[in-house]
């Protein structure tokens, strides 16, 4: 019995869900096959073992130098079709949303999305998944073969399971697709996407105006680079912040190790993107905000008095 | 332009969560069902797709019981021409279920364009329309953030994690819409008045089992209970403390 784990990559360098998707393969007991889609050597490919992975496939052609979806898609169905595999696991990362439904319906079957735990269950998988913007969890017997499943990031934290892990490249014949992402505008250099930081220091309204939020820009440079700075949809809708540092039912879901929300309610729709946070803090002058019910620590007050002397603190201790 | 725009029925995202007895499901007494919020975004930019083309037509196409022909009704106050109601009691807990009836229904016509929404609100299961697009054939393109089309030509932006992905496709294609594409518009009076007169179509269907079974639906863990540290600037050392010493994560 094979998992099928589908890693991650961009510039010929692996990403960081491909660890936690090995991970979360290797519990489900079997063998692992680690397979991603390059024009060439995947840079961190060959760590893969130590996380699990008794084998590491890379399927390699010209049109896999971008995203490729449907020609990854075509590649991936293909190699299902031959390995058998009981479970197919990939990331719910933009990319992982967009390629795991289009080889489950070349395979016949959905996909079991955005799992924050899963498990074998005689032959087939129990899923664990948040549904009602995190208000329930729907826990699903997955009977479809493969089972074609996707995480969500950060989740799932790597664990070192060393095995000797081979490695196999295959030249594989797929047309390029209809779909060909021509460019990808990057975010300038040094900011951290806040689906992917460890540590995140949301802002909401209460900054007042879009310039105060140098304020948590500080904090977050504070961290030494490990951390992001996110938002509310307010203030995103207010034109202060980009679309891609909302964070919520209609922005982002996150779950890194530590969230810090500043001058941010907490409504229902904002929990539903940051619930599964592994620790939470708040900073509100409102004693009563929603927030600090989910918040592991609160401090109540002004966020411009409270935010620099954190910032502060953190600095002492990243000297 | 020839426009399907696939919308779903969702309870409204404010809706508190009661179980209901059997333990898998949402109670549905008392909720409030509104058009899934990513499904507006799709219903706006066909409307601007035809305004801009000058002709076409745009249709909206749910599956869902009876009660969806208000959510059907909301598009057609907002503008759209008329809708389809692929009327069944339950919605499959299997979205490739949900996604053969529904390619079966839009198989039937020739579409320039097809419009989902980006994930349902309820189940997220951020799927339906790429699966519908496989089972057609057609090109899909996700979480479509920004859009220009010309001819049979199409560029769309969709975020990634790190920038935005810029990308080609041909029409006809199958998109599903993101946040930041446009802004819906509210049904004006007078479009709520001309709703009424649109033609909606009931059709009965019988969506299969498929391979994914509700085995529980629960409340989510409790958050372990959380402390007020302190007030204001003063409390800061003592936050600082315990991240570091309980939390362990600085
Ligand atoms: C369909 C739908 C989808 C949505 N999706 C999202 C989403 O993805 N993400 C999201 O965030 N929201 C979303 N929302 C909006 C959500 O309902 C809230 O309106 C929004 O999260 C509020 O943002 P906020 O907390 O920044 O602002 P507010 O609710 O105005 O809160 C500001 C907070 O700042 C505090 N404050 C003010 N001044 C200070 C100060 N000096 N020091 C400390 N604290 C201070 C106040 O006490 C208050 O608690 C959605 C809504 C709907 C209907
Ligand atoms: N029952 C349904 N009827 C019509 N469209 C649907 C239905 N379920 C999902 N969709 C469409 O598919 C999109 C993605 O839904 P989902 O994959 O369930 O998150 C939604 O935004 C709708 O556009």
């Amino acid at each position: 019995m094979t998992t099928l784990a589908v890693l991650e990559q961009r510039d010929g360098t692996l990403r960081k869900i491909s660890h936690e998707v090995v991970t979360a393969a290797q519990r489900l007991g079997g063998a692992v096959e680690a397979v991603v889609c390059a024009t060439g050597p995947v840079q961190g490919a060959d760590q893969l073992g130590k996380f699990g992975a008794d084998k590491v496939v890379t399927l390699t052609n010209p049109a896999f130098a971008r995203y490729a979806p449907e020609a990854c898609a075509q590649a991936l169905a293909e190699r299902a079709k031959q390995g058998g595999y009981r479970t197919i696991v990939f990331g719910a990362t933009a990319t992982g949303k967009d390629l795991a439904p289009r080889v489950a319906a070349q395979l016949g079957v959905g996909v079991a999305e955005d799992l924050t735990d899963l498990a074998a269950d005689g032959g087939g998988l129990v899923v664990t998944r948040p549904v009602y913007a995190g208000k329930a969890l729907l826990k699903v017997k997955v009977a479809a073969q493969p089972a074609v499943v996707s995480l969500r990031p950060n989740v799932f934290t790597p664990v070192e399971r060393p095995k000797a892990g081979t490695a196999e490249t295959v030249a594989v014949n797929v047309a390029a697709g209809r779909v060909t992402v021509r460019e990808i505008k990057a975010a300038p250099a040094g900011t951290l996407d806040v689906a992917e930081a460890q540590i995140i220091i949301s802002g909401g309204r209460g900054l007042k105006e879009p310039a105060n939020f140098k304020v948590l820009e500080e904090l977050a440079r504070a961290f030494g680079g490990q951390a992001a700075v996110g938002a509310s949809r307010a203030v995103v809708d207010a034109g202060w912040r980009a679309h891609a540092d909302q964070v919520g039912q209609t922005g982002k879901t996150v779950s890194p190790s530590l969230y810090i929300a500043v001058g941010i309610s907490g409504a229902i729709q904002h929990l539903a993107g940051m619930r599964t946070s592994k620790v939470i803090v708040a900073i509100n002058k409102d004693k009563d905000a929603p927030i600090f019910k989910v918040a592991d620590y609160g401090v109540v007050g002004d966020l411009f008095e409270i935010v620099p002397k954190l910032t502060e603190e953190i600095r002492k201790l990243h000297g | 332009m020839k426009i399907a725009v696939c919308i779903k029925r969702v309870p409204d995202s404010e809706t508190r969560v009661k179980i209901a007895a059997d333990g898998k499901s949402l109670d549905a007494a008392g909720v409030k069902f509104v058009l899934n919020p990513y499904d507006e975004f799709a219903v706006e930019e066909a409307l601007r797709r035809k305004e801009t083309a000058g002709a076409g037509e745009v249709a909206v196409i749910c599956l869902g019981p009876a009660a969806a022909q208000e959510t059907i009704r909301t598009a057609l106050a907002m503008g759209a021409d008329r809708g389809v109601l692929l009327q069944a009691d339950k919605i499959p807990a299997d979205p490739f279920e949900t996604a053969k009836v529904i390619a079966a229904e839009l198989n039937s016509t020739s579409w320039d364009l097809i419009l989902f929404g980006r994930m349902a609100i309820d189940d997220y299961n951020t799927q339906v329309g790429t699966l519908v697009a496989e089972l057609l054939g057609l090109p899909c393109v996700t979480a479509v953030s920004h859009l220009d089309l010309e001819g049979t030509k199409g560029v769309a932006e969709r975020e990634i994690e790190g920038g935005i992905e810029v990308v080609d496709f041909p029409l006809p294609a199958v998109l599903t819409t993101d946040k930041g594409l446009n802004e819906p518009r509210y049904p004006a009076l007078k479009g709520i008045m001309a709703a009424k007169k649109k033609p909606l179509e009931v059709k009965p269907v019988q969506p299969g089992v498929g391979a994914l079974e509700v085995a529980a639906l629960t409340p989510p863990p409790e958050r372990k209970e959380g402390k007020i540290v302190g007030e204001g600037a003063g409390a800061v050392g003592e936050l600082v403390r315990l991240l570091r010493e309980e939390a362990k994560v600085l």
